[in-house]
């Protein structure tokens, strides 16, 4: 029997709290039939101990974390609330150690515990690059409830789904092939605040893919462009411009006040550098690359791997080519852009099972979808067990300097691409 | 022992097939019956022996860095894919 177990999302960490409300939930012990359940000793920081007494150490029961912060709430009311504030997972401020390993790389606050166990509940320190308040969504006006109503009638999103994601920000890296569907379809969702990062101008050779862009606006720097299509397709969208290339210096800056970050770079500099500032400030990476007829896509959650466990290191300048290079299908940037877009919605929902641990794999030519597994690896330099890359570093060198191009070397390298595509046809 | 490998794209230039077949006992023979198909093959994802690190084999859906790596066995009706990395996201 477990009717009393909570529902909780291994991949995010979400307790359902519907489950948690269950007349059947009425305490630990409620499911186990009887049997004994382990009591762990948890460890409660300076801040949270006027909850218990000034006790830094309490002993609570329970199967899973889960179990054991209910216990510990139980025995402490108001433990639960300071810990998780007013939502129901996990806040990216607290980290939950069980035996010194974080619970993100474990199974969450699913993670099973045994007898004599330590779990430790360990708050951000201030002063660091601290969120800004969230924002809080009241009940939606009647024209919110008619423009979301094919959201809001699906049970896995419901009123609260979808005044979560208007309470949500998500940062998207590039406003072009995979940014302009990301963008658009996030829009449209109500997602209460999205960031663009982009310092290019459209050119017309970016409307053959890039939906956020028209004929008008040839000329016009891409974010500002990108802010009035979103903008036109919902005006409640807070949209902020970044109009400068992300870098080593700015993208703490750039990238914190955001729930969620998505990847649509176009060269692997700002793809290690967007990955590795991402794993720092502990952001769900929702990461996507396109070439020619394929795509690629995963989800990268904090302490569950990142982008240098798939791929340690990037190719030799050259040995890859890049879109500009080798050419897209437009309508892949759709496909690719709007898995993306999906799975941050399913993030913000707390539904479904996200690709984070699976490589999906997509080709076009064949109409094909595949998977295959990835991991955090315990010997990436960035999230591995004894990592070396601490902070931020120079990753145009890293990646070979061969990195944002000019229009020029675009031109050369079109020229080239075109001239190689002529001989290999005579 | 004939084993099916999937290449991507930037592959297929020397393949000139999206799919080929190879023999060998293990991935990394498999790769050395693959160059002497299609020469030039391992240049392209390999470098003194060991894969390039922006490059990925998978055994079926397994990474063979999980694996035995080069050594991980094949048999009939596995399926390698070689993935390298890929970075467009076409902002430009």
């Amino acid at each position: 029997m477990d009717h009393g177990h909570l529902h909780i999302d291994r991949a995010t960490g979400v307790i359902d709290p519907e489950t948690r409300r269950s007349p059947h939930a009425s305490g630990p012990r409620a499911h186990t039939g009887g049997s004994v359940m382990p009591a762990v000793s948890v460890y409660i920081p300076t801040p949270f101990r006027k909850f218990t007494g000034n006790r830094q150490h309490v002993t609570a029961e329970g199967n899973d974390v889960a179990e054991v912060l209910a216990n510990v709430d139980k025995q402490f009311p108001g433990f639960r609330a300071l810990v998780f504030g007013s939502g129901t997972e996990v806040p990216r401020h607290i980290n939950i150690y069980v035996n010194k390993t974080e619970i993100g790389s474990l199974d969450g606050v699913a993670t099973k515990l045994a007898e004599g166990d330590e779990v430790a509940v360990i708050p951000a320190m201030a002063g660091g690059a601290g969120d800004e308040p969230r924002r809080r969504i009241g009940a939606l006006t009647a024209e919110q409830v008619n423009r979301y109503s094919r959201h809001i009638i699906m049970p896995q999103v419901g009123p609260s789904g979808q005044r979560k994601i208007m309470e949500s920000s998500v940062l998207i890296i590039g406003a072009g092939g995979l940014g302009s569907p990301i963008a658009v379809y996030l829009a449209l969702a109500g997602i209460g605040k999205i960031g663009v990062v982009d310092f290019d101008v459209v050119d017309i050779s970016n409307l053959q893919r890039q939906i956020l862009h028209q004929n008008a606006d040839i000329g016009k720097p891409k974010a500002i462009s990108a802010k009035e299509t979103i903008n036109a397709y919902n005006p409640d969208v807070d949209v902020v411009t970044h109009e400068v290339p992300i870098t080593s210096d700015n993208a703490f800056e750039i990238i914190a006040p955001y729930d969620y970050v998505i990847n649509g770079a176009d060269n692997f500099a700002a793809r290690y550098l967007v990955n590795d500032a991402c794993h720092f400030l502990k952001k769900p990476l929702i990461d996507g690359s396109i070439l020619l007829f394929e795509g690629q896509v995963t989800v990268y959650l904090p302490g569950q791997g990142c982008y240098r466990c798939l791929y340690p290191s990037p190719p030799p300048p050259g040995l890859v080519p890049s879109c500009a290079e080798a050419g897209v299908l437009g309508a892949l940037c759709g496909t690719v852009g709007t898995i993306q877009a999906t799975e941050v919605l399913k993030l913000i929902l707390g539904v479904g099972d996200s690709l984070n641990g699976r490589l999906l794999l997509y080709d076009a030519l064949a109409m094909e979808f595949r998977q295959v597994r990835i991991r955090r690896d315990p010997h990436c330099v960035l999230c591995g067990d004894e990592p070396t890359v601490t902070e931020l570093i120079d990753y145009e060198a890293f990646c070979g300097g061969a990195f944002g191009h000019t229009n020029e070397e675009e031109k050369k390298a079109m020229d080239a691409a075109k001239a190689a595509r002529e001989k290999a046809q005579v | 022992m004939a084993v099916k490998v999937k290449v991507t794209s930037v592959l297929q230039k020397v393949t000139g097939a999206k799919v080929v077949e190879g023999e060998g006992g293990t991935v990394g023979e498999l790769l050395t019956n693959l160059d002497s198909a299609y020469p030039g093959f391992k240049q392209q994802i390999m470098q003194d022996g060991h894969l390039h690190r922006f490059v990925n084999i998978y055994l079926n859906d397994e990474d063979i860095r999980y694996l035995d790596q080069l050594d991980t066995r094949v048999k009939d009706g596995d399926t390698i894919s070689i993935l390298p990395a890929l970075a467009g996201g076409s902002a430009q």
